[in-house]
């Protein structure tokens, strides 16, 4: 078994926000980051695939293809986008790095080709700050 | 010793904005700002760093307490625009567009007046890892 990551990056506004609590519970809750005029960052995706190399080609899969299909069905959705207001896969949630990352991988895991398996989304939303979603 | 000495201090911040000029039709602004004039705003992580350059004073060795810079970086920059939209939330950019380059100046004005006068200042601050800039030039 083999693993493969592709790097992409896209920038992005979004605030945390509960819109089922007061503001001053939200604000107890997500502190600045619920600034009702917004708040941003440079996200940074790690997408890694697992599987085993094609002995023809060598590839687990062709890694140009993977970068399309990011580009396609995440990074075109959200580069340069505000999270809550503009995200089709993000409407109605809490846009947390956490459900960000479970959404990427739900935009992409239908779009690989059966013999390549979905292994990480890890998302940074600061170089500090990280998460990792398996698929369970 | 009397040896001029350059120190450096790296913050961070994280806020939203959008690049617009309002006197500009909306197809002007998409065609000079694409991506970045979206009406909903995105952000970055912001890198900042400062540079002071002086001699050390010879009762410390230091050119200026790195602790104190620290906390005038707080109190001039973070107040101002962490985890803020720089449009909307920052008086700095009401008239003004808060591209790269005018946020380097903004920061440097805003720090000029907080840092002593015998030291050079320089602010340079990342965009992405990839966009930076630097004032004075």
């Amino acid at each position: 078994m083999v693993y493969l990551t592709r790097l992409e990056h896209f920038n992005a506004a979004h605030k945390l926000f509960n819109p089922a609590w007061s503001r001053e519970k939200n604000e107890a809750v997500f502190g600045v980051c619920a600034n009702e005029n917004w708040h941003g960052h440079n996200y940074e995706l790690f997408v890694t695939i697992k599987g085993h190399p094609d002995p023809d080609t060598g590839f687990l899969y062709d890694v140009k293809k993977l970068s399309v299909i990011i580009k396609e069905h995440v990074i075109d959705k959200l580069d340069h986008k505000n999270l809550n207001m503009d995200v089709d896969f993000m409407a109605g949630q809490l846009c947390s790095t956490e459900n960000l990352a479970i959404g990427i991988w739900k935009q992409l895991e239908p779009h690989l080709p059966e013999q390549v398996k979905l292994h990480c989304i890890k998302l940074y939303e600061t170089s500090r700050i990280y998460v990792e979603y398996f698929g369970e | 010793m009397n040896h001029k000495v350059a120190v450096f201090r790296k913050e961070h911040f994280n806020a939203a904005h959008r690049l617009h000029n309002p006197a500009w039709s909306e197809e002007k602004n998409n065609a000079e700002f694409g991506l970045c004039n979206n009406e909903h705003y995105h952000g970055h992580n912001y890198e900042l760093v400062v540079k002071l350059v002086g001699v050390p004073d010879p009762a410390t060795g230091y050119v200026m307490n790195l602790k104190d810079l620290s906390e005038i970086i707080r109190e001039e920059v973070h107040t101002r625009f962490d985890h803020k939209n720089l449009n909307l939330d920052a008086v700095e950019f009401a008239n003004l567009n808060p591209t790269a380059e005018n946020i380097a100046v903004v920061i440097y004005q805003l720090l000029r007046k907080r840092i002593p006068e015998h030291l050079e200042l320089t602010v340079r601050l990342y965009e992405t890892k990839r966009n930076f800039v630097e004032y004075p030039a």
